[in-house]
């Protein structure tokens, strides 16, 4: 057999700020060529690992070491982060952050800059890699400029210029939407196989990762490694759900067919999955795409003209209704208008023209403080909310500013707290809290004020599916419960596929479509638009020749949404 | 690109001007004149500024606040010479050819004269101070810092500020409006009190932002091995050309001058009332 690449034997850490090691008796090897996903719950470890390979441990994050832990044969320990950065090149998480230079040509160059090469070579490495990745006519551009693809594409650029034969990705999906993602990933899997590259992938979202035919699957949980095999052997085994990790949306549709998952061949992949003769048990499985009832109106938006520049219109003559107590979601690709749209309702910004009707009044007189009453908005990033030191304060003090009595207070802030799992906490430092904790709070926080309508951005960015599943819990139990509206923006396929009702396409400004999650799902034209991607229950369908697609797509939702997830 | 400070693609020779060159004129006529109070020097200086701005195509609109600013701090600082110290001009050029007023306020032609030159010393800074940021790309500007003896790692900082000040002033906007659905009045319709209050409640999210962002910088930069070698290499730098040559070339001459004025004239001023 091939030395091994990277070579973990009994490795234990503990992050010196920490009482617990974060890593407990970690074995694994990766071999040169191997592409390997490392998959596991937030706060399995998975990202500790990672800086355990690259030398940001012990560089940026104190902590005891025990075991050997060796890159081509060397220990990694006695090597400086600069020694191990030539070997194995990082691509980290937030493309956007990563993204040190003024222009493209400066990001893709920075490595060379820093080797103090001649800027003539760099110029021809910076040309090469450029090309290579699509960029070639944007060197010039700032990041600001740049979609989120192309922000990661020229990140990676950036790490191959070392032409490096290992690469560390760390949550590579996370800032992408589902095209890009699949690109991402397409992307990878080619130059994987062109170069001859070693690839690490830190993930959670399964479905998509499966796409660059990863070699190797090792599962974490709490910190310990509970599997390492092939793809087909991990999902054979069920090991992903009760690890807090998704399984591919067609293996969930697989299981719930009777199909016996356990003996399947190729079952991580959709096009291979032996499962010809199921057709007929798979298609029992239909449910008629469920319309919702008309519900009475509760927020319309009238002849809506909008533009951030006056020679270009965003908006032209947008006219659409959020019903009362729906379950809506807005999809599209970036930059498209969603985010844009949701602060023209809040007031964060004011249309040209046009109007914009609560319960059949304008609300375009009210500030954005009254707004927030009846709708209340929680951002993407729980930093930019958070203002108070402790938990409880930061869901108080948007009823003391809007003067409410201490004692009903108390019992708003405690009654909201408990319904988003954090009334135990209520004392603690925010500081203390992970980010999904925080994400929760922030929702507390804008729930307190008991708005009609709660829009959310992205709510499950940075989440895995357990978070996610509690996050969908509670909000289905809010919207059944006061009967509130809720509108999410979102290009998460998992979170449209099992929850939302109804969807808006907003692409350019345009309403391209006002459907169900179902059927958008199964219109590849649709799909391609928004800028997502079809779910692999379509990819299935469609191998398998079976009609209605997005009745197959309904069977998902409507399990999860009232199953218990 | 990155347009803050007014720095644009433009298509003339200054912009083709490399940052070094420019820098080491800048700082040369810059040192200079603000040494020098001979008028001749001065007013050669400001005509050649002017020329420079003429022909970098910098359009008005672009620099109208700039100007503006510093116009108000020049005038607020010749007042205060004027209040504070009204008979400088006399115990700088020794003579007194009173104009009018009397006491402490007693104008003198020296004063004047004196203050003129002040102004001058502006008048020349400005146009240069323009001309070389915004015809210098920021990138540029920082590797002819560090070749001028800057240390890389302080030329950096001036780059990856301006990369980051766009995304703080969008974290800053959109804390802002979060704090006020929050409930915290930052519009005028709020008493300065209640404003202020609002004010203090996007410093801190913003910290914390910025400190996360700073820590991602951070790692981003050293697993790319930025602070490994003594030196490093700048992808914007340009090879000096002739024309390069004979802007540092000019420049030394402008030296020359100034140096041989501050001889003759027995130090730094012009006395023209002798």
């Amino acid at each position: 057999m091939a030395t091994p690449l990277i070579d973990f034997q009994h490795v234990t850490f503990k992050y010196h700020a920490q009482a617990e090691p974060t890593l407990h008796d970690i074995n694994f090897q990766i071999f040169p060529g191997e592409k390997v996903l490392i998959a596991g719950a937030s706060g399995s470890g998975k990202t500790t690992l990672l800086r355990l390979l690259n030398g940001l441990i012990p560089e940026a994050y104190a902590g005891d070491v025990t075991g050997t832990l060796k890159l081509r044969g060397r220990d990694i320990l006695s090597q400086s982060l600069f020694e191990l950065s030539l070997q194995a090149g990082t691509v980290l998480q937030d493309s956007d952050a990563q993204f040190v230079g003024l222009t493209v040509a400066e990001d893709i160059a920075f490595a060379l800059e820093n080797d103090d090469q001649p800027v003539s070579k760099i110029k021809a490495k910076v040309a090469k890699w450029a090309q290579r990745f699509g960029l070639s006519e944007r060197l010039e551009l700032a990041p600001q400029m740049l979609s989120g693809g192309q922000k990661q594409r020229t990140a990676m650029a950036g790490v191959l210029v070392d032409d490096g034969r290992l690469l560390l990705f760390d949550e590579p999906l996370a800032s992408l939407d589902p095209a890009a993602g699949n690109a991402a990933m397409d992307m990878i899997n080619r130059l994987q196989a062109e170069r001859d590259l070693t690839v690490v992938i830190i993930e959670h979202r399964i479905e998509e990762v499966l796409r660059a035919d990863v070699d190797r699957i090792i599962v974490m949980s709490d910190g310990h490694i509970v599997a390492d095999d092939t793809p087909t052997a991990i999902i054979q085994a069920g090991i992903l759900p009760e690890n807090g990790l998704d399984e591919p949306l067609f293996v969930q549709l697989l299981r719930r067919s009777g199909i016996e998952v356990a003996k399947l061949d190729h079952v991580a992949d959709v096009q291979l999955v032996s499962v010809d003769d199921q057709k007929h048990a798979i298609e029992q499985l239909k449910v008629p795409v469920k319309r919702q009832p008309v519900l009475p109106e509760k927020l319309v938006v009238q002849n809506l003209n909008f533009g951030y520049d006056t020679h270009e219109a965003l908006f032209e003559g947008l006219n659409t209704s959020i019903r009362q107590g729906e379950i809506l979601s807005i999809v599209g690709k970036n930059g498209s208008g969603k985010t844009t749209l949701s602060h023209l309702l809040t007031g964060f910004l004011m249309p040209d023209s046009g109007d914009i009707l609560l319960d059949g009044q304008s609300v375009l007189q009210q500030s954005i403080k009254e707004r927030a009453d009846h709708i209340g908005y929680v951002l993407q990033n729980p930093n930019h909310m958070i203002t108070k030191a402790t938990v409880y304060d930061e869901v108080a003090s948007g009823l003391i500013l809007r003067h409410v009595s201490s004692v009903e207070i108390e019992t708003r802030v405690r009654e909201v707290l408990s319904l988003v799992d954090l009334d135990g906490m209520r004392h603690w430092p925010i500081a203390a809290l992970s980010f999904g904790q925080k994400k929760r709070l922030t929702i507390a926080a804008v729930l307190v004020l008991q708005p009609e309508i709660l829009i959310l951005d992205e709510p499950t960015a940075g989440q895995d599916a357990t978070h996610t599943g509690e996050l969908l819990k509670f909000l289905t139990k809010i919207n059944q419960q006061s009967q509130t509206t809720i509108i999410i923006i979102t290009h998460d396929m998992h979170l449209l596929a099992n929850f939302v009702t109804r969807t808006l396409v907003i692409v350019d400004g345009q309403l391209l479509a006002d459907t169900t999650p179902a059927e958008l799902l199964a219109n590849e034209a649709l799909v391609k638009a928004a800028s997502l991607r079809t779910t692999s229950i379509y990819q299935l369908a469609t191998r398998l020749q079976i009609d209605h697609p997005e009745m197959l797509n309904a069977a998902i939702v409507y399990e999860n949404a009232t199953g218990e997830r | 690109m990155n347009n803050l400070f007014g720095y644009k693609k433009r298509d003339t020779w200054l912009n083709q001007t490399t940052g070094t060159a420019k820098l080491i004129g800048f700082l040369a006529l810059t040192t200079m004149g603000m040494l020098s109070y001979d008028t001749r020097f001065l007013l050669f200086l400001s005509i050649m500024a002017v020329i420079l701005m003429q022909t970098a195509h910098i359009k008005y609109h672009e620099y109208a606040l700039m100007l503006k600013l510093v116009l108000f701090f020049a005038v607020i600082n010749l007042v205060m010479v004027t209040v504070l110290a009204p008979q400088y001009g006399v115990s700088l050029y020794g003579t007194r050819h009173v104009l009018f007023g009397n006491g402490y306020w007693t104008i003198t032609q020296e004063q004047l004269f004196y203050e003129f030159n002040l102004l001058l010393k502006y008048f020349f800074s400005l146009p240069l101070a323009i001309v070389l940021l915004f015809t210098t790309n920021p990138s540029e500007f920082a590797a002819g810092l560090n070749k001028i003896g800057v240390p890389y790692k302080v030329s950096y900082a001036f780059a990856i500020t301006l990369r980051y000040i766009p995304d703080v002033q969008s974290d800053y906007r959109t804390i802002s409006l979060a704090q006020q659905a929050r409930g915290y009045e930052i519009s005028t319709k709020a008493p300065l009190l209640a404003r202020s209050k609002g004010a203090v409640q996007i410093i801190l999210p913003l910290v914390f932002t910025s400190l996360n962002r700073i820590e991602t910088i951070s790692q981003a930069m050293e697993l790319r091995r930025f602070g490994r070698e003594s030196k490093r290499s700048w992808y914007q730098e340009q090879s000096l050309s002739k024309r390069d040559g004979a802007i540092i070339f000019g420049s030394g001459i402008v030296i020359i001058i100034g140096v041989w004025l501050l001889v003759v004239n027995h130090g730094r001023i012009y006395n023209p009332f002798k």
